[in-house]
């Protein structure tokens, strides 16, 4: 493989990794999230400030995870309190003040970020290899919390807490968990690209960066996960792919997600899964 | 033995009106309450403050002697409480079963870690089959539960308080909304889910079929108790009977 083939399927795995973390809270659970880039540059930043302190690759990825999942809990705690679009709102909000905030520490290299990050010692392709495998393990196990009594308690709460609550089942903390999962990978996903780049500055983690990743499940079909794992994979190469594309990037995923909402509110996966009943009755 | 629901002196008040007044009341294991009022009771306030949805002012909720004040929905139908809403709300996107599966597994969703770690659904699947086919559900399994008509739309939501394995069942007017066929056809499932040993607490404006199923009712009116015990006898009660053909509006004027 060539180093820019290399490249490609690196920051698909991470796109994948963040498009199934964050179907996992809005898909799964119902809580439209629009900051997953904050839990996304919580992880990197977290493995960079490791990799520099330490050089340890196993101590940089348990570190990217918990400040994504331990930053994700405060946020799903805002969850307890506001609602659907207040909520994405707050969301928002938080992506907006992590950059913020990140911009103006030196401690964290503020405008410049941090470089310099020791190398993990795999080489590119090594890294790649450990990137897949998450990606693939995170794959696995939205499967499974779909499967789950967890990911069935997900549903109910996504469509009505109040009915939720009368089969005994505490939103609360359902909500608190998908976020608490959903944003641990969203850091993993962080840690994995810091190893990639060895490179990190806040811009990468921006909103612009959470509305990308939100179309991507939109696109792929929200609560379904081989839907986004299909439009993550589609929706990174397509830059690479047309020119056109990467040059109007907002444009173009922008047109993208109102077609979806507008004509197929269910996305991929509610559209194959029509062209099977389709052909099946033929 | 403890009453299967007391309430101890409840009272809550919106702004300048105060819509429960002092209500205390216990309702015996097994006995089948009615719970009616005029419009503008205080009785879905009264409902909503049983089901946890509100806190009151002061009094105390209590479930088999437990005091449950403090708790939240989900957690006092952990303790026997089963509850059925006014206005249905069913999971739409789920299927009839499935929406009596959830409740039947209330054991596996405690806490969101169990929840996680189990899959198998077997033994919940062939539990709310045999409570669909109970209320006369039996063979729409595999509909979607937002298909069904309002009328087995609101039977529905008697299976899913059933699955919890209540001690206590409030039903915020099942028959609301029904046909004559349907409403008796509910009435008979309801006497059923009594016979079973359940206790029921019944709110409902058909007053017929109220003072002819239930054992004892209660009346609500300006946010207290104006009547309690056998139901033609407290139906005969002059007070009672003000409050429903008017006499309650004078009361009110010069109160």
């Amino acid at each position: 493989m060539s180093a820019y083939e290399i490249s490609i399927v690196s920051i698909i795995g991470i796109n994948v990794i963040l498009a199934v973390s964050l179907n996992m809270i809005s898909g799964f659970c119902g809580q439209i999230s629009l900051g997953h880039g904050a839990f996304f540059g919580a992880g990197a930043y977290a493995a960079a400030l490791a990799m520099v302190g330490t050089a340890s690759v196993p101590l940089a990825i348990i570190a990217a995870a918990l400040t994504g999942s331990l930053l994700g809990i405060v946020v799903g705690f805002a969850s307890l309190r506001v609602r659907t679009d207040f909520l994405a709102v707050t969301t928002i909000g938080v992506n907006f003040l992590f950059v913020g905030f990140v911009r103006k520490q030196a401690w964290l290299g503020a405008e410049m970020g941090i470089s310099g990050i020791p190398a993990t010692g795999l080489g590119a392709a090594g890294n790649m290899t450990m990137i897949l495998l998450f990606a693939a393990a995170t794959i696995a196990l939205s499967f499974y919390i779909s499967r789950s009594w967890m990911g069935f308690a997900f549903r109910a709460v996504g469509e009505d807490e109040g009915a939720a609550a009368t089969l005994g089942i505490n939103s609360g903390a359902y909500k608190l968990a998908a976020f608490g999962i959903g944003t641990a990978l969203a850091g993993l996903a962080g840690g994995l690209y810091t190893f990639f780049t060895q490179f990190i500055t806040a811009d990468a983690f921006d909103f612009i960066f959470s509305v990308m990743l939100m179309a991507m499940v939109v696109i792929g079909g929200i609560g379904s996960t081989w839907g986004v794992v299909v439009a993550a994979v589609g929706l990174t190469l397509l830059p690479e792919a047309i020119r056109f594309v990467n040059d109007y990037r907002l444009l173009v995923f922008g047109g993208l997600l109102v077609l979806v909402i507008r004509l197929a509110p269910g996305g991929l996966a509610a559209l194959m899964q029509r062209a099977f009943l389709l052909t099946r009755r033929s | 033995m403890s009453a299967a629901l007391q309430l101890d002196d409840v009272a809550i008040r919106f702004g300048g009106v105060q819509a429960v007044d002092g209500v205390s009341f216990a309702v015996e294991q097994g006995d089948f309450v009615g719970l009616i009022g005029p419009n503008g009771a205080g009785k879905t306030t009264l409902i909503r403050i049983i089901a946890g949805l509100l806190r009151p002012d002061k009094g105390r909720v209590r479930l088999s002697g437990i005091d449950v004040t403090p708790d939240a929905t989900a957690a006092r139908v952990r303790r026997g409480l089963a509850l059925t809403h006014q206005i249905v709300r069913p999971f739409r996107a789920m299927t009839v079963l499935d929406n009596v599966v959830l409740g039947a597994g209330y054991r596996r969703t405690s806490s969101p870690f169990r929840a996680m770690l189990h899959v198998d659904r077997r033994r919940e699947n062939e539990r709310a089959a045999r409570i669909l086919a109970q209320v006369g559900l039996g063979g729409t399994e595999s509909k979607l539960a937002g298909s069904l008509p309002l009328g087995q739309m609101k039977r529905l939501e008697v299976a899913r308080a059933l699955a919890v394995d209540p001690q206590i069942i409030l039903l915020d007017e099942p028959l609301a909304g029904l046909n004559h066929a349907e409403a008796s056809k509910q009435v008979e499932t309801i006497a059923e889910v009594h016979g079973q040993g359940i206790t029921v607490v019944l709110v409902e404006h058909n007053l017929e079929e109220v003072i002819r199923i239930c054992r004892r009712l209660i009346v609500l009116n300006n946010g207290q108790v104006i009547g309690d015990g056998k139901p033609r006898e407290v139906m005969a009660d002059p007070v009672v009977h003000d409050a429903y053909v008017g006499g309650g509006m004078v009361s009110h004027a010069e109160a």
